[in-house]
């Protein structure tokens, strides 16, 4: 009880502390209007709420096929080998990589080759910060399906790749899909990986080739500004961030609970 | 129909144990033979090698011939491809636990690419008919989770997915050992069905069991075939000591 009471603590305060600061400044035209200069009353966070899902889409697409090759590399087919213990030792310092300095590489080898900041180096930054996560998750949970299952459909006669895509991988896909939205609500607030390569844009974007704006890169400026009316859209921008991860996180669980383990009673 | 396995010079290894060694059987088409011996006496990697499911681990090894309805198992053949003529049933129940009742049954047609569904329904039916679990499932095939079913159902429910890719021989390494005396008592009587329609090694602790099912007994002993015999013989009148002192109780 105490233990509860003490895990879901700081997670109630943060979010009423944010709804008594941000929730003031929430209002429709916050979802619909793009920012308006300093002056003038109003204006919202549309383009930025935009930003970081198409954001947080380019990164979860690069991460977490590459993070779940890796664990089922790892747990299936690499047991022991020297390759395997190199990778798991990459994920690992990967993992510990400051993400000040993912931003600093991904600049270096996507936006200055490319000449301009853009959401896809932004995508590429956050989507290797997702790769670790999704990759040691992966391989824990494909290591603790039991090795019964396997051996049951070796001998159905099922070669082995077949095996573990649709037998292993299908058994731990909870635990796989709970490690994605881990990576995906971790790297959803990430701030620092954005500063060198989404850049952050005051306007309307959706290309990927352009500067693009995201709810922490727009937090961000706006509560180091000097305008009151600017810390309070920072805190309805945090708001609705969390509120936001938290809708998509159960959302994606509510899905594949119904589709992944239909049958399952 | 089940086919004869005929296993000559066998020898089998886990790293530098030596756990298989000199095996010369002839096993008949058609009927039940049950493995006896003491535990790690080398019968369960006996039927394992006749699976290829032994070369699995990686620091396993074996040597000499299988020939299985006239196909030399270790020469001529792929593993997936035995495997798909050598049904196995294991200890323990393990249905894949996110899969429905019928999808287990169906794993093993559909990972091979089989998709019509009027045949899967057919072979599906008929599986869980023969392995006598049918009428308790029948209503929620698809309804309910293989892992829902007590443990003698999962263990039948274990056999009719086996039996769906229609192999010719079924090998059960102590398929009653983990389940209740009435389940076990199922098991039995199922065996005694489908010895008529394949062929069936079962390797059991349980020497009551052997004498109930089996028309042939071998008994092995530190990684030794020491006989293999018609049960009643082996029962009644061993000719060697050793088994004798087995089924008498003097060890094991």
């Amino acid at each position: 009880m105490l233990a509860t009471v003490l895990v879901v603590a700081p997670l109630v305060a943060i979010f009423v502390y944010l709804v008594y600061k941000g929730a003031v400044s929430l209002n429709w035209a916050f979802f619909t209007h793009n920012p308006v200069p300093v002056g003038e009353q109003g204006g919202g966070m549309a383009n930025a709420i935009v930003g970081s899902a198409i954001l947080l889409a380019v990164g979860s697409v690069i991460g977490i096929p590459m993070g779940i090759a890796g664990g089922i590399f790892l747990a299936e087919f690499g047991r022991g080998t020297k390759l395997a213990n190199a990778i798991r030792f990459t994920a690992d310092v990967l993992n510990g990589v400051p993400s000040i300095v993912m931003g600093i590489a991904v600049y270096s080898l996507v936006v200055v080759p490319q000449g301009h900041f853009s959401a896809f180096s932004g995508g590429v930054a956050l989507g290797i910060m997702m790769i670790p996560t999704v990759c040691r998750t992966t391989e824990e949970m494909l290591l603790m399906v039991p090795n019964a299952v396997r051996e049951a459909a070796l001998a159905l006669g099922v070669p082995n790749w077949r095996s573990v895509l649709s037998i292993t991988v299908r058994t731990a896909s909870a635990g796989i899909i709970t490690g994605c939205m881990l990576a995906f609500a971790r790297v959803a607030g990430e701030t620092a990986p954005l500063i060198f390569t989404a850049f952050g844009n005051v306007g309307w974007s959706e290309k990927l080739s352009e500067p693009i704006a995201a709810l922490p890169l727009q937090i961000y400026v706006y509560a180091l500004s000097p305008y009151d009316e600017w810390h309070r859209l920072a805190w309805a921008g945090a708001l609705v961030l969390i509120v936001l991860i938290v809708l998509a996180v159960s959302l994606v669980r509510y899905v594949t609970s119904r589709g992944v383990l239909k049958g399952a009673s | 129909m089940g086919v004869g396995i005929e296993v000559t010079n066998l020898n089998a290894w886990y790293g530098t144990n030596h756990t298989l060694q000199e095996i010369n059987l002839n096993i008949p088409a058609n009927h039940a033979t049950a493995l006896i011996g003491p535990s790690g006496c080398g019968k369960s990697t006996f039927v394992r090698c006749l699976n290829r499911m032994h070369e699995t681990n990686p620091i396993a090894r074996v040597t000499g011939s299988v020939v299985i309805g006239g196909l030399d198992i270790y020469a001529d053949a792929k593993p997936v491809e035995i495997r798909r003529r050598v049904g196995m049933v294991f200890q323990r129940p393990n249905p894949f636990p996110t899969m429905s009742i019928y999808d287990n049954v169906a794993a093993g047609l559909k990972l091979n690419g089989y998709s019509n569904r009027h045949v899967l329904d057919e072979i599906v039916e008929r599986s869980l008919k023969n392995s006598a679990l049918w009428d308790e499932v029948k209503d929620d095939l698809k309804k309910k989770s293989g892992a829902s079913l007590s443990g003698g159902q999962q263990q039948r429910l274990c056999i009719a997915r086996a039996l769906a890719v229609d192999p010719e021989v079924l090998l059960m390494d102590e398929p009653a050992s983990a389940l209740d005396p009435v389940s076990t008592s199922k098991i039995e009587d199922l065996i005694f069905q489908l010895k008529s329609q394949y062929t069936i090694v079962i390797v059991t602790h349980n020497m009551q069991q052997a004498a109930r099912v089996a028309e042939k007994t071998g008994f092995f002993l530190n990684g030794r075939m020491v006989e293999f015999d018609s049960t009643h013989k082996i029962f009644t009148n061993p000719s060697d000591k050793l088994t004798e002192d087995y089924i008498t109780g003097r060890f094991g």
